[in-house]
């Protein structure tokens, strides 16, 4: 029996394309590449304050330090010394001041590793120390920003408020958040002919790097080439902090004409890279007594480091979901971008949105908590409507709503109900243990906000055996694009995946390509990939009709065949044939996603293409004596269109409601009076271990027929959303330590809620209600 | 003088003339063997990307064991065998049951940490390891893996164990047999332009050394001098690598004491330890992870004397004595005198521990408690130990000590006087919680304030009563509420 299905095609469940190579180790990342004749090694020489006048940095004993080859500062950069996605604002080295511990002064190359990071450690700099502001208490009452405020209106908030019958304030703090990549920060960069430089760099933005080292080397695009096969982990740390090591790289390989290799060690890494914004959120709201929010104000202030970064943006999405799933009538969302003296906070996963959901949802729970009713039945009062209530607070109007359909669904598969019951009947009787439960929804928006990003590129090539090399603008940093990209090409081909190679990403084969990011890798390269695919495909359809002599329309492309008319022939014997007839077999194709546009301005428009849905119920147990808790018991249903790859989307949601819970709990950036950060390495930043994730965790993709917009394969996207299906674990531990209180009070926790933040949330709690 | 260090690399035999003293296992991988498989990802032994698996001589057999090969020297592999991920595919070249089971569960994403698992799982598999959930939790707790989420890889796990054992590539008779011709030559002496590594096999020739080389550093599992080299960039002149001295490495058991030779690998101590005092069992699965606990030493954790090494708190509880010894001469140290200040100890020059020896109490009722920010592979905020003996109503003995309170581990006088002679009641527990706080002024620092650990500690003394009395008081043995 032959097969009538090509293996590999979409909504199949295959294994990532490299899953072999990574059980094997066979799989390549940047440090395990060939090391080319002459390779020397690099490392960064940081700064120790945190706001100095540079005063005098002396390099003579790095220069003198055993097997050191160059060395290079500020001065000694050919073209402009800084870089940024959106503002130049971010030097390569620093070179008047020095604006947090950890800024990058100089850099080093060595004939070894250890070498190089042994000489960094001997400049000796004199600082004339300037005031430094460390937090966002401080910049807001200095009024120190990398940008200016903003603000998103709709309605009359201060009057709906004024007016309600119930009001209440309240404010959340949420912690920053380290990426932890598992391979951390690197780059090759190899000087070729011309004065050409070739750089292998782990990024997710390859064009940002050829244009950035580009700029330092007083070059053109054209002289730079960028390449990524993979990352072994990005999760938006590689967005724009990629880029800084790349350039340092070139500029070294540059200065001393020999291949430089730098790649951060995990505490350096850690400490001058950029992380995820920490915000302190307050919020005034007015509502009924049935829960309906009447007005609500929102003044969001995030600590964004020394630069803009992605910083604009990324407060702007906190913005785009400080409504999450419920509809707000009467709403101001006030924002500020605080410059302080840390390293520079970027890209990560949710960029923004989950700080933006975080405030929403402490509101939500907050009203819950004063009226004395379920906060689930809070959430379900105040959702969007299908037909009416449906415009967000930036006018664009929600035509995608399944929530309806998703809350009851999940409300039903979890019990929620009966558990909460025995959740109440569990806490009565017990005092030593609290358990908390939880219910969040999730109303993600798809779509770079800046709405030029969203276009990509792809490179399709048929060979004469039939084989296919497939190209695209988007990065492989573990999320599987590179596996359903190869999956859509195959469909449409209608080959097995197995005939095709997705190569590497490089600047040379595809150009002026956005990040990966933004969750919207499938969505943007699926569709280029499709398009290349199709021209390919119509030429041979074409070419087939002429050869055969029969319509078009009798040309089909079917389980590695061609059936043309009432004959066939396999699909690499086409190729054969249209090769030999002078057909072109490759093509490029391009996508650009439609109907988006944005007014920052006025703060309207319609920002996204759709948006993606999820919830989450989480089950909890607080120790009471310690603040040590642990999750229970999760179920999650999410909405992924019609997947693509059901196992790499339940992995996606897996994977990033783990990291949302590591955010939310354990994960928890300290720094010292003096601007030194202290969690630098795994074994005082705590990311969650297998031990940490639930035996009891059932994830299931909702069924909703598909994406209403023409994305790929009706798909939707899948990177972001599930990361903040984890605020389910943060309420349902808030819950826990509500009922070690007998009577009602207004709770204000922060995150991550450590054992320590639980612990001494409950001693508040008891004198507050003891006084 | 041998100056060549032979180990086995599957089933190559390696040998490499006087290696740098203190380069890692990690670093010659990929530097110099070129086996680019095993990744760095953190270089301090926290996050398993590097996870290799040693294979050493035990009596008949190899006993096979993963480690952090990022801060283990190179030269400490002499007469052992070497696995990577490199050596797992099946001779036919199809991917050994682990790496398969991985593949069929998406157990990779961006595939960085998953050699480092694939090694955990092997060394698991090869172990007979059960398959159930805290097995593998267990064996996983020194592996970090950001992509995932994890629960795929647990269903590797479960479905590999489960499944029969696949025979190995390497002739197990081959490699022991490989492995007893490497170890019978002289001790291990390596220097490189003064920079030394040697290596006694017992006690004679390490105080050999110890008089050549006065200011050596002594190494046993490595697991915090690692650190000195890779992320202090320390040069370290002279080693002397312990591991391979027989009379540190025995555990002896009598009626009345259990005796553990200073570099008995935790891995070891452990099991011996929690015979004896079962209450230390889910403590000690805490204590760092597997590939750390297969590395570092019960002596080693006690002489580096940090405030936060969690063996302490309850050897101090359980009445422990040292055993230390300069070359033919041996004392005794009670644990409780041998911490003077931070990090150091009562240890005179070239002294060493011997022996650490636990005295059997059946009467005492024991109970260990760490607080961390995470449960597994994590250093403790606060650790607090407890031993009473409670006859009649009152308490008629009474230890406590805690970890991460002072700058040494330390018992707890005052808090001690307030439960001894006392009747067992809560009332007691609270002022001998109240006692704490004349006993220690701890620190604020990113592990947790000051106030936090003083009041988490004085809630531990009344955790301990609850566990005594009889309530189940661990949070991460609980389980989720039905419908019911």
């Amino acid at each position: 029996m032959t097969e009538t299905r090509i293996k590999g095609g979409v909504r199949q469940r295959i294994p990532h394309e490299s899953a072999t190579k990574h059980v094997s180790g066979e799989a390549l990342y940047t440090d395990d590449l060939p090391v080319i004749e002459g390779q020397v090694f690099a490392a960064i020489g940081m700064s120790e304050k945190p706001h100095a006048r540079i005063v005098e940095l002396d390099l003579c004993e790095v220069h003198e330090s055993p097997g050191v080859v160059a060395v290079i500062s500020a001065h000694d950069v050919p073209g402009y010394n800084a870089m940024g996605p959106v503002v130049r604002d971010d030097e390569i080295f620093a070179s008047e001041r020095v604006q947090y511990v950890g800024q990058s002064l100089f850099a080093v190359a060595a004939d070894t590793v250890e070498h190089a990071r042994v000489a960094a450690r001997k400049a000796r700099a004199v600082y004339e120390e300037l005031e430094p502001v460390f937090t966002v208490d401080d910049a807001m009452e200095r009024g120190s920003f990398v940008l200016p405020p903003h603000t998103m209106k709709r309605g009359d908030a201060p009057a709906a408020i004024a007016n309600a019958p119930n009001c209440l304030k309240g404010r959340i703090r949420t912690g920053g958040q380290d990426h932890f990549y598992l391979e951390g920060q690197v780059a090759i960069a190899v000087p070729g002919e011309d004065g050409d430089m070739w750089v292998h760099s782990s990024t997710q933005h390859p064009s940002e790097v050829q244009e950035a080292v580009a700029e330092v080397l007083g070059k053109t695009a054209k002289d730079i080439t960028v390449e990524v096969r993979r990352m072994g982990g990005a999760f938006g740390g590689k967005e724009v902090q990629a880029t800084p090591i790349a350039c340092v790289a070139a500029l070294l390989a540059d200065n001393c004409q020999r291949p430089v290799n730098l790649r951060l060690d995990r505490d350096d890494d850690m400490v001058l890279t950029g992380k995820r914004h920490a915000f302190r959120i307050d919020y005034e709201v007015g509502f009924d007594d049935d829960g309906l929010i009447l007005g609500v104000q929102f003044d969001l202030a995030a600590r964004c480091g020394i630069s803009a970064d992605l910083s604009g943006a990324i407060v702007d999405r906190a913005m785009f979901h400080s409504d999450n799933c419920y509809y707000l009538e009467n709403v101001t969302i006030n924002s500020y971008r605080c410059k302080t003296n840390t390293v520079s906070d970027t890209a990560f996963r949710g960029f923004g949105g989950p700080q933006g959901m975080l405030g929403i949802e402490t509101v939500i729970e907050d009203i819950a908590a004063s009226l004395g009713i379920d906060p689930l039945d809070v959430r379900s009062k105040n959702f969007y409507g299908t037909d009416e209530k449906n415009i967000t607070p930036y006018g664009m109007e929600v035509t995608d709503n399944v929530l309806h359909d998703l809350i009851p669904a999940l409300e039903r598969s979890s019990d929620y109900r009966a558990r909460r019951r025995a959740v109440e009947k569990f806490n009565y009787e017990n005092d030593l243990f609290k358990k908390g439960l939880s219910l969040t929804p999730v109303k993600f928006g798809i779509s770079f906000t800046v709405s030029h990003l969203n276009q990509a590129g792809a490179l399709v090539s048929i060979y004469k055996d039939g084989t296919v090399h497939l190209n695209h603008g988007g990065t492989e940093m573990g999320q599987g694009l590179f596996t359903k990209i190869a999956q859509i090409v195959a469909e449409e081909f209608q080959i097995d995946v197995g005939e095709i190679k997705v190569t590497a990403t490089a600047t040379d084969k595809v150009p002026n390509t956005s990040a990966t990011a933004a969750s919207s890798g499938t969505d943007l390269n699926g569709k280029a990939a499709e398009a290349a695919a199709k021209t390919i495909k119509a030429r041979l359809v074409d070419f087939a009709a002429d050869h055969f002599g029969v319509p078009q329309d009798e040309v089909l492309f079917e389980n590695n065949s061609v059936s043309v008319g009432p004959t066939g022939l396999p699909f690499k014997e086409l190729v054969g044939l249209a090769y030999h007839a002078r057909v072109p077999l490759s093509s490029t194709g391009f996508y650009a996603t439609p109907q988006i546009y944005y007014d920052r301005e006025t703060a309207s428009g319609k920002p996204f293409y759709y948006f993606a849905y999820g919830a989450a119920v989480s089950e909890v147990i607080v120790d009471t004596l310690t603040g040590e808790n642990k999750v229970l018991r999760v179920d999650v249903l999410h909405d992924a269109g019609k997947s693509i790859n059901p196992a790499i989307d339940i992995g996606q949601v897996k994977g990033g409601f783990v990291q949302g819970m590591g955010w939310l709990t354990t994960e928890e950036l300290v720094w010292d009076n003096g601007g030194r950060l202290l969690t630098h390495a795994p074994s005082t930043y705590k990311i969650p271990t297998a031990a940490d994730v639930p035996a009891d965790f059932n994830v299931e993709l909702l069924d909703t027929g598909g994406n209403k917009q023409d994305v790929i394969y009706r798909s939707k996207a899948v990177g972001e959303p599930p990361l903040m299906l984890a605020n389910s674990v943060f309420f349902a531990i808030r819950d826990a330590v509500a009922a070690t209180c007998k009577t009602r009070v207004q709770l204000s926790m922060d995150t991550p809620a450590t054992a320590e933040r639980v612990l001494l949330s409950i001693e508040k709690l008891a004198k507050e209600v003891a006084l | 003088m041998r100056n060549r260090v032979r180990f086995l690399l599957g089933s190559e035999l390696i040998v490499v003339t006087n290696p740098d003293p203190t380069v890692t296992v990690l670093q010659y991988l990929r530097t110099v063997a070129r086996r680019t498989g095993t990744k760095e990802g953190c270089a301090e032994g926290d996050c398993g990307a590097c996870t290799v698996v040693v294979g050493e001589l035990t009596g008949d057999s190899v006993r096979y064991r993963a480690i952090n090969s990022c801060i283990v020297f190179l030269a400490t592999l002499d007469g052992k065998q070497l696995l990577t991920v490199e050596d797992l595919r099946c001779t036919d070249g199809s991917l050994h049951a682990v790496q398969q089971a991985m593949v069929e569960t998406h157990g990779s994403q961006c595939g960085f940490c998953t050699p480092g698992f694939v090694m955990s799982l092997w060394a698991l598999s090869a172990n007979n390891g059960e398959a159930t959930r805290s097995v593998i939790e267990e064996a996983l707790a020194g592996n970090l893996c950001r992509c995932t989420g994890y629960d795929s890889i647990i269903e590797a796990a479960t479905t590999v164990l489960a499944r029969p054992r696949t025979e190995e590539t390497h002739n197990p008779q081959a490699v022991h047999s490989a492995l007893t011709d490497l170890t019978k030559d002289g001790p291990l002496e390596i220097d490189v332009d003064g920079r030394r590594f040697l290596a006694p096999r017992d006690l004679k020739e390490l105080h050999g050394f110890q008089e050549l080389y006065p200011n050596a550093v002594l190494v046993a599992g490595a697991t915090d001098v690692g650190l000195w080299v890779t992320k202090q960039h320390h040069v370290l002149e002279t080693v002397i690598y312990l591991g391979n001295i027989a009379e540190l490495r025995v555990i002896e058991s009598s009626n009345d004491a259990l005796t553990i030779g200073a570099c008995v690998p935790l891995t070891d101590a452990v099991p011996e330890l929690v015979v004896h005092f079962p209450q230390l069992g889910p403590f000690f699965q805490r204590f760092a992870s597997t590939q750390i606990r297969n590395s570092g030493t019960l002596g080693g954790n006690i002489a580096n004397a940090s405030p936060i090494g969690d063996s302490m708190p309850p050897l101090l509880v359980l009445n422990a004595t040292l055993t230390v010894r300069r070359g033919s001469v041996t004392r005794d140290i009670p644990l409780d005198e041998f911490f003077l200040d931070y990090q150091k100890t009562a240890l005179g020059e070239k002294e060493i521990i011997e022996t650490i020896k636990v005295p059997i109490r059946r009467d005492v009722r024991l109970g260990v408690y760490k607080i961390s920010k995470r449960k597994e592979q994590d250093i403790s905020t606060v650790c607090g130990a407890f031993g009473v003996v409670v006859e009649g109503d009152e308490i008629v003995k009474a230890r406590v000590a805690f970890g991460g309170m002072s700058a040494t581990p330390a018992r707890a006088p005052k808090c001690e006087l307030a439960l001894l002679g006392q009747p067992w009641t809560m009332d007691t527990v609270r002022k001998a919680a109240d006692a704490l706080e004349q006993d220690f002024t701890p620190i604020s620092d990113m592990r947790g304030s000051a106030e936090y650990r003083r009041l988490v500690a004085r809630n531990l003394v009344e955790k301990f009563y609850r566990e005594i009395n009889g309530q189940s008081v661990d949070v991460f043995a609980q389980v989720g509420s039905s419908d019911d």
